[in-house]
């Protein structure tokens, strides 16, 4: 699935008959999405502005302008370590979320066997519940296994989240392929592994990158996860900053700012690539409206 | 904001229809070539027209456009002297019957019906009377208090039919309504269409690929060509007498082929170089064409007639398949130069045997020019 | 298993057979690893997490981890503190987002870009939005220095109820929105032909036909909301109140675990915490079973 969209008829112009008038409920709504859309953006421009400023006390800028703090987060020992780590572990996350996931979803989607819906509810459940309902428990764990603390410990921690929805998203792709296109390839002469690889796998294509795509982002802004197993030099990105913002005595927060920065740079490109290639609102509200 | 007729303004102002018309309609999106273009139609009460054409000619655009459903790039919509597209569909009141027949799955069969009654403010108890009254006309009265979900097709589509009719439109738009349902109940729900377009003296607009269809439903066919107007004429005027090639492949003539004009005889009759040899046909299109010039003959299989081998100027093929078709044979014979044609016969023919076809010069008809094999979606023969 | 001796009777099918009747077969196999994370990594954990929360750290009885908390009233508190939280949140981003969703539900020019920043939030995480609020919702920030300049007296938004608050829409919103444009999209475009050609206004149409048919879908986009609000921690922290207006269940949680080491404790209380999401969950199934639940097309499936 390409970025169009489901209706295969071309969009319709912009209205040009006078019935068309926006009525008062649009003008609203839009207002609203508007007011939303200013406080959104000016609270993510002030994060850029202060990573730009020398100080800032009021008013509306600041008093000076200078790039110096991006070289200072740069050279901070910590932001370093851990950009690496959260380039480790997003890979390792998504690499294994994709290699397990997809074929399972394909499982879930082809074959009725029994236990098949108990399996699709505990596959639902990590998704939904938010991390805190199991972040803790599963650090006790870690640390009782003796893991915790360590990088394997942080990329197993996250692939609990993104797993599921790698899952979650595959089902209704694979559902979309008629199983007679793998009944023919098989009357060909295809075994399992041509089946995968040239049929299915060119399919789901567009799936499976929306999957990837989307666990990349969750895995990037994953925090309470990562934030009770990780130790001092396996921390991501977003538990640095979280520790720089909620330490009184912490960095300054031009500094912090900067960090924030770059990993503002590092999740756009995850989201620029992603709406490249996928529809969000389609790969999630899919699977919703069929499981839910 | 716009406010919806009431039944009583509706039946006033259905009193008086006499004539539906679109002017010139055109239908672009953006920069694409436009679907409809410089249409001109009219619908006389009491007429069933039927809008034939395959997919992509325009033909359900047309009817988008007089539903209201899209809005016109260009031309207008008439109702006798009134002009009408500059009103929203809510309020232009006629009744429609689309393709896949979006029946609102929350209501009941009886609340779906009742709906179009509802937005006129009938009063409850004669809503549930002309609803039940509708359902009784398609047979649909004992599944009321069902949901469409618990409905086949061919019930679905009747309810869809029910709905239309309920709130007692000046004109019924058909999109497509049958090319959902199975051959048998096709056939079967076109009779139900025809016998209430008779009984209710309805005037109807109806949109369809299949020529069949048309030709036993309307009194008038139209035949779209890429966005334009192709043939207008009663069944009978088109089925005899296609004005173009493209209409003739579409009303069953389904030998189409190319040949080179040799010379004119009396009147509008040409002989034309096919199959190695001539043949005599009436030329339908296009003045003088030069010697040896393209056009394209079409014949109706039935019009084909085994002749004596005598026949010199008969076209020689090999019957390849021949289908027993009750009455008749269908036989399908290929030319030496690899042609391959269609024909109808209650002689009785054998798979290999050789055949000297031949058929009245005005039952050939010839065109000036070539034919786009694409278009009409069908296997146009080589000679 | 092959064919029996007695002649009289039909050989037995292979156990292999037999199972692949019922769908059980190798490519099971392919399910195998999921599972196995699964299980070990979520259910596993979950059951250890009770585990040792019958086993507290400080002794006192198998039940001291819970009994503590529920008999401090500070600690209790936090569940209704939490509650006045989420349940705003969740009314406000599913209100404000439905408009909007059903407005974006068709394709049109600007979709691309209402998408695109619709994504930044989920994009960016809660973490950078409580780490820009300051600037703008503080006493000196550019909110209350246009509020200044337009006359409007100054608006106390941060490090309260009203931070967490903003922090939280802001971030549950996005997903509210994304859910419901596919419902609303989700249904089929002739429905809303049918109504208008048998007269409907466009008000009609969205009360009769739209509503009915997407209500299911916005009472499960409610009830998601009101799970992750529920939830919700590092902005209750750095842009609320955490000691008192926003001391939400998480903070307890945070605290036993990060400071006091206390995992059991932490456990006790995560528990808590799910039971309750897994209530507004069982509550949101049963409150749709007595919806409509059919299919939004137009019936031809």
């Amino acid at each position: 699935m390409t970025a169009a969209t489901l209706a295969p008829a071309p969009a319709a112009p912009p209205p040009t008959s006078t019935r068309r008038r926006p009525t008062v409920t649009a003008v609203l709504t839009w207002l609203v999405a508007g007011l939303f859309a200013a406080t959104l953006l000016s609270v993510l421009a002030s994060v850029i502005v202060t990573a730009l400023s020398t100080s800032w006390g009021g008013g509306w800028l600041p008093a000076g302008f200078t790039f110096s703090w991006f070289s200072q987060a740069w050279n901070t020992p910590g932001l370093a370590d851990s950009i690496k780590v959260t380039f480790e572990v997003a890979i390792a996350d998504v690499a294994v979320a994709l290699l397990i996931g997809v074929p399972a979803g394909y499982v879930l989607a082809r074959k009725k066997f029994p236990g098949r819906n108990a399996i699709l509810l505990f596959v639902l459940l990590p998704v939904i519940l938010p991390s805190l309902t199991y972040a803790v428990q599963l650090a006790a764990l870690m640390y009782r296994l003796g893991i915790g603390g360590t990088l394997l410990s942080v990329i197993l921690v996250n692939l609990v989240p993104i797993l599921p929805l790698v899952i979650l998203i595959t089902v209704p792709f694979v559902e979309q392929i008629s199983p007679d296109v793998e009944h023919a390839a098989k009357v060909f002469g295809a075994d399992n592994l041509r089946l995968f690889s040239r049929v299915l796998v060119p399919l789901l294509a567009p799936g499976i990158v929306a999957a990837g795509v989307l666990s990349l982002v969750r895995v990037l802004g994953s925090f309470e996860l990562t934030f009770f197993v990780s130790g001092a030099k396996t921390q991501t990105l977003v538990v640095t900053i979280f520790g720089a913002l909620s330490d009184p005595g912490g960095p300054p927060p031009a500094l912090t700012a900067a960090m924030t920065v770059f990993y503002m740079a590092i999740a756009l490109l995850g989201l620029l690539i992603s709406l490249r290639f996928a529809n969000p609102a389609q790969t999630l509200a899919r699977p919703a409206r069929r499981v839910l | 904001m716009a406010i919806t007729m009431t039944d009583a303004q509706a039946r006033a102002a259905s009193a008086g229809f006499e004539k539906l018309s679109l002017r010139g309609v055109t239908r672009a999106y953006g920069k694409n070539p436009p679907a409809l273009r410089d249409f001109d139609l009219e619908l006389g009460r009491g007429d069933f027209v039927a809008l034939l054409g395959p997919s992509g000619c325009g033909k359900s655009t047309a009817l988008a456009c007089l539903a209201g459903l899209q809005p016109l790039t260009r031309g207008s919509i008439w109702r006798d002297e009134e002009r009408i597209d500059t009103r929203p569909t809510e309020q232009r009141g006629f009744g429609m019957v689309f393709q896949n027949y979006a029946l609102f799955p929350h209501l009941s069969v009886q609340k779906n019906v009742e709906f179009g009654l509802a937005m006129r403010k009938v009063a409850r108890r004669e809503r549930q009377q002309r609803a039940l009254a509708a359902l009784r006309t398609v047979q649909l009265e004992e599944h009321a208090g069902k949901l469409p979900s618990q409905l086949s097709g061919g019930q679905q589509q009747r309810v869809a039919i029910a709905r239309a009719l309920a709130i007692e439109p000046e004109v019924v738009l058909m999109d497509e309504p049958l090319s959902n349902l199975d051959a048998a109940l096709r056939i079967e729900m076109r009779t139900e269409i025809k016998r209430l377009y008779q009984e209710r003296g309805l005037t109807v607009l109806y949109v369809t690929h299949d020529q069949e269809e048309a030709l036993s439903l309307a009194t008038r066919l139209v035949v779209l060509r890429k966005g334009r107007l192709e043939q207008t004429g009663t069944p009978q005027e088109v089925y005899t007498n296609p004005v173009s090639a493209y209409v003739a492949g579409f009303m069953g003539y389904r030998n189409l082929f190319p040949a080179s004009y040799l010379e004119s005889g009396a009147g509008r009759e040409v002989t034309v170089s096919a199959f190695e040899t001539s043949v005599t046909g009436t030329l339908i299109a296009g003045e003088q064409p030069v010697s040896g010039g393209e056009v394209t003959v079409a014949i109706r299989p039935e019009d084909f007639t085994i002749a004596a081998d005598a026949d010199k100027n008969a076209i020689k093929a090999i019957a390849e398949v021949v289908e027993f078709h009750g009455r008749e044979l269908s036989v399908q014979a290929r030319t030496a130069a690899g042609g391959v044609l269609h024909l109808k016969t209650d002689q009785s023919v054998v798979a290999g045997s050789n055949l000297a076809l031949t058929a009245r010069p005005d039952r050939v008809l010839v065109y000036q020019g070539g034919l786009d094999r694409s278009e009409l979606d069908i296997e146009v023969g080589a000679a | 298993m092959t064919a029996t001796p007695a002649p009289a009777r039909m050989p037995r099918q292979p156990i292999r057979h037999r199972l692949a009747e019922r769908g059980i077969d190798f490519s099971l196999l392919l399910l195998l690893p999921a599972v196995a994370v699964i299980a070990g990594l979520f259910l596993y954990p979950f059951i250890y997490g009770v585990g040792i929360s019958f086993q507290p750290q400080a002794g006192g009885g198998v039940f001291a981890n819970y009994k503590n908390f529920f008999t401090d009233s500070y600690q209790s508190g936090s569940i209704l503190k939490t509650l006045r939280l989420a349940l705003p949140v969740a009314l406000v981003s599913v209100g404000l987002a439905a408009p909007l969703a059903y407005q974006c539900r068709r394709d049109f020019r600007g979709r691309k870009v209402v998408t695109l920043v619709v994504m930044l939030p989920i994009t960016f995480g809660s973490i950078l939005i409580a780490q820009g609020m300051p600037r703008v919702f503080s006493p000196y920030g550019w909110a209350n220095l246009l509020l200044n300049d337009v006359g409007l007296p100054q608006a106390n938004l941060i490090y309260n109820y009203w931070g967490t608050f903003i922090a939280a829409v802001l971030t549950t919103l996005p997903l509210s929105f994304l859910m419901m444009m596919g419902f609303f999209g989700g249904i089929d475009r002739s429905l809303e032909h049918a109504a208008a050609t048998l007269g409907a206004s466009r008000a009609a149409r969205f009360w009769r036909i739209i509503l009915p048919l997407a209500a299911p879908g916005i009472l499960t986009a409610f009830m998601l909301a009101c799970v992750e609000a529920f939830a919700i921690f590092p902005s209750a922290i750095l842009v609320g109140q955490p000691d008192n207006q926003t001391h939400v269940l998480t903070i307890p949680i945070y605290q036993a675990a990060s400071q006091n080491s206390d995992y059991t404790q932490a456990s006790a209380i995560a528990i808590v915490l799910t039971a309750i999401e897994l209530l507004i969950l069982a509550l949101a199934v049963f409150v749709r079973g007595l919806l409509f639940k059919g299919p939004a097309t137009g019936g031809k499936g």
